[in-house]
């Protein structure tokens, strides 16, 4: 019986099937549901799957790794942003290796439906020399679960499964395989293996060298690949991920008739290259995200050659494939299609009625009346929403927790006051340590911890700030009568503004937690309890 | 057999109830399904959309190609024109009429009524008053599923099973809500067509 599956949830069922001890993750767009399909799912909880959300990707990829330490297989899973939060110990991983299987799911977001830019993970994959699995189907991404902890395993190294929006957030029928039990704690047989002090790193590193011949040979050998043959050899086809889908829709009823090599594991294999460069001069690369492929093939094949794709200018530089994007590059007619009306206009996304954001935001912007100049850096989450109108509050929006070192670095320059506009889980993810480079100068910037008491903008997961902003500034050594907790409501709001613009006068560090829980998960939560 | 359908809505109005239950209808008729929905961002009171393939062959793209879909099912009228683009030049648009504006440029509500009414092939119900006529006004959605149910190739039967199973484990009374909803929807479309 196959079950209808996101390709998120598909990856967390093929995890739990193949012997999950422990999943972690921080909750990113398009990777949210692969962790809580776990968290929601019953065999998980009777076989006891960890399946806590960590503080942010750097923990999560961390504790992985010490799950993996003691013999057990684990899965770790982020957005793609989320990995340059995880670089420290996702690249070291590549060093010390594995002992219990892990493998790191990194989802990308081509064309930023719900990013701040759209880098490719396999680069990230191939800068660790790591082995990347790529998937082009949902089941293909069930499957390279339970083969990516058996190949994890065999070379003692971690695994990535890149994903894409479109292949994480599509539904499908998934056919489940044969369940695996857990493995057993098992600590590594040899105790220096995760030292990486500099004379058994340079070891560790030496022996990731010499596996990756071998690991070539693995994605040379891959069942996820695929060689189609055609007999029109003007052009041959390289397709990976989900574009190879839109190649396959573009050849229904014989309408492409040249070869086709899918690639589904990366590091390139330049044998399965050689197969398809022997019959075509020409080749045309079809990928979902950034030129990968098509920047090595210069590389792998000889001069002489045309190479066509995101490059050569064939197929657009930046943005997700579609279609009628791959249709265009293969050749064929792409229909005439109707316009959109011109009455139809942009329905921007919003803050909620009713929002906590929107109370502490109309404070903030009468309280700043009297300053010039834009000097608010704000952070990532729904208050984001800021920016657009009717607020305009906020000026920047980067990485998350530079809204409060910015500050900082803005505050250095003479910019004072400076403010922070912070979410509560974007503070515990990564504000809480440039709060105390703050604390240590006793900076004059203004932190507004916008507390609504959840992770919202991925749907309401669980906020480690939770109960604990207060002891935490307090414990970084934020001075107690610099530390304000407002509740923004309307009928607070002349209280609001007279406090922020107190704080906003003090020469010196103040942290003003706004709080009000999220109305979306006080709704959800009140339909529970009815 | 294949049915390409492009579903539109303002985020929170439903679609991916209606994109759910068509999939299970496809699943009990052993079709092949490929739906891809919108998450995150988007979803904070923008515009949503989802892509709905249902087929019996094995479905290559998750998303479907311009100009190639059989069918817009819309809950919004102003987001039913949103994806026009999608649409095959013999596809049916099926769209509910009362507009959700929470915008403060949303257009004229008569000149949206004129531009869907120059597509040749279209179903204009206001599925919101159908939905509040039946008592069931948080069932506009599963109305727009009624009215779409003679163009999807699938019967009233699988449809009518779909929402049992999809919202079986929230009791007797919202699958009968839902079952109602349905039927009403079905017969409004009826009536127009």
């Amino acid at each position: 019986m196959q079950q209808l599956l996101l390709g998120d949830e598909a990856i967390a069922q093929g995890a739990i099937d193949a012997g999950l001890s422990g999943i972690y993750a921080y909750p990113g767009t398009p990777s949210t549901e692969i962790m809580e399909y776990v968290q929601k799912n019953d065999e998980a909880r009777e076989k006891g799957i960890h399946c806590r959300w960590s503080t942010n990707e750097k923990t999560a990829m961390e504790a992985a790794l010490g799950m993996s330490y003691a013999g057990k297989r684990t899965m770790v899973c982020m957005k793609h942003v989320g990995l340059n939060v995880a670089a420290d110990p996702f690249m070291n991983s590549a060093l010390t290796g594995v002992n219990g299987g892990v493998i790191i799911v990194s989802a990308d977001d081509p064309s930023m439906h719900s990013s701040q830019n759209e880098q490719d993970s396999r680069f990230f994959g191939k800068f660790a020399m790591v082995p990347v699995l790529e998937p082009s189907s949902q089941q293909e991404a069930y499957d390279m679960v339970h083969y990516g902890f058996e190949l994890s395993e065999a070379f003692k190294i971690p695994v990535m499964i890149r994903i894409t929006t479109r292949l994480a957030h599509s539904r499908t029928g998934i056919a489940s395989s044969k369940k695996k039990e857990q493995n057993p704690l098992a600590l590594p047989s040899d105790p220096r293996q995760f030292i990486l002090l500099p004379a058994i790193a340079r070891i560790r590193y030496k022996n990731l060298l010499k596996n990756q011949a071998g690991l070539e040979d693995k994605s040379f050998d891959s069942d996820f690949n695929k060689f189609i043959d055609g007999e029109d050899k003007s052009f041959g086809i390289i397709a990976s991920g989900i574009a190879y889908n839109y190649v396959m829709e573009n050849a229904q009823d014989g309408k492409v008739k040249n070869p086709i090599l899918k690639i589904a594991q990366y590091p390139v294999p330049k044998k399965l290259i050689d197969k398809i460069s022997l019959q075509c001069k020409t080749l045309l690369v079809l990928e979902e995200g950034y030129p990968f492929i098509e920047e090595q093939l210069t590389g792998l094949i000889e001069n002489g050659y045309t190479i066509k794709g995101r490059l050569s200018g064939d197929v657009p530089r930046d943005g997700e494939l579609n279609p009628n994007i791959v249709a265009k590059a293969l050749g064929l007619a792409v229909p005439e299609t109707v316009a959109t009306p011109a009455i139809v206009v942009n329905r921007p996304p919003a803050l909620c009625k009713g929002c906590s954001h929107i109370d502490t935001y109309l404070a903030l912007n009468e309280a700043m009346q009297k300053y010039d100049g834009n000097r608010i850096f704000s952070d990532i989450g729904c208050y984001t929403l800021g920016a657009l109108p009717p607020f305009n509050s906020i000026n920047t929006c980067v990485d998350m927790g530079a809204s409060i070192t910015m500050a900082k670095g803005a505050s250095d320059a003479g910019l004072t006051p400076s403010i922070a506009v912070i979410g509560d889980s974007t503070f515990t993810h990564s504000g809480m340590t440039g709060l105390l480079d703050a604390v240590l100068e006793n900076t004059p910037i203004t932190v507004i911890i916008s507390d609504n008491e959840t992770t919202g903008m991925t749907g309401g997961q669980t906020s480690a700030a939770t109960g604990r902003l207060e002891k935490i500034c307090l414990g970084l050594g934020v001075e107690r009568e610099h530390l304000k907790v407002i509740l923004p409501l309307k009928k607070n709001h002349e209280e609001n503004v007279r406090i922020m613009a107190e704080e906003l006068a003090y020469q010196g560090l103040s942290v003003i937690i706004s709080q009000r829980e999220c109305i979306q998960t006080a709704a959800r939560r009140k339909r529970s309890s009815i | 057999m294949k049915t390409d359908i492009i579903l539109a809505g303002v985020g929170g109005q439903g679609i991916l109830s209606i994109a759910a239950v068509i999939g299970q209808a496809a699943l009990l008729n052993n079709l092949y399904i490929k739906q891809s929905e919108v998450h995150g961002m988007s979803q904070r009171g923008g515009e949503v959309m989802s892509h709905l393939r249902i087929s019996s062959n094995p479905v290559a793209s998750d998303l479907i190609p311009f100009g190639a879909a059989d069918l817009i099912i819309a809950v919004e009228p102003m987001e039913s024109l949103r994806y026009l683009n999608y649409l095959s030049p013999e596809g049916w648009l099926v769209t509910n009429t009362k507009p959700f504006e929470n915008i403060s440029n949303y257009p004229d509500f008569d000149k949206i009524i004129d531009a869907i009414k120059e597509l040749p092939r279209r179903v204009f119900i206001d599925a919101d008053e159908t939905a509040h006529e039946i008592g069931s006004v948080r069932a506009s959605n599963m109305v727009m599923l009624g009215a779409s149910v003679p163009f999807l190739k699938l019967s009233s039967e699988s449809v009518e099973e779909g929402i049992r199973l999809i919202f079986g484990s929230k009791g007797e009374q919202v699958v009968d809500q839902n079952l109602q909803a349905v039927k009403a929807g079905m017969e409004a479309a009826k009536a127009v067509l």
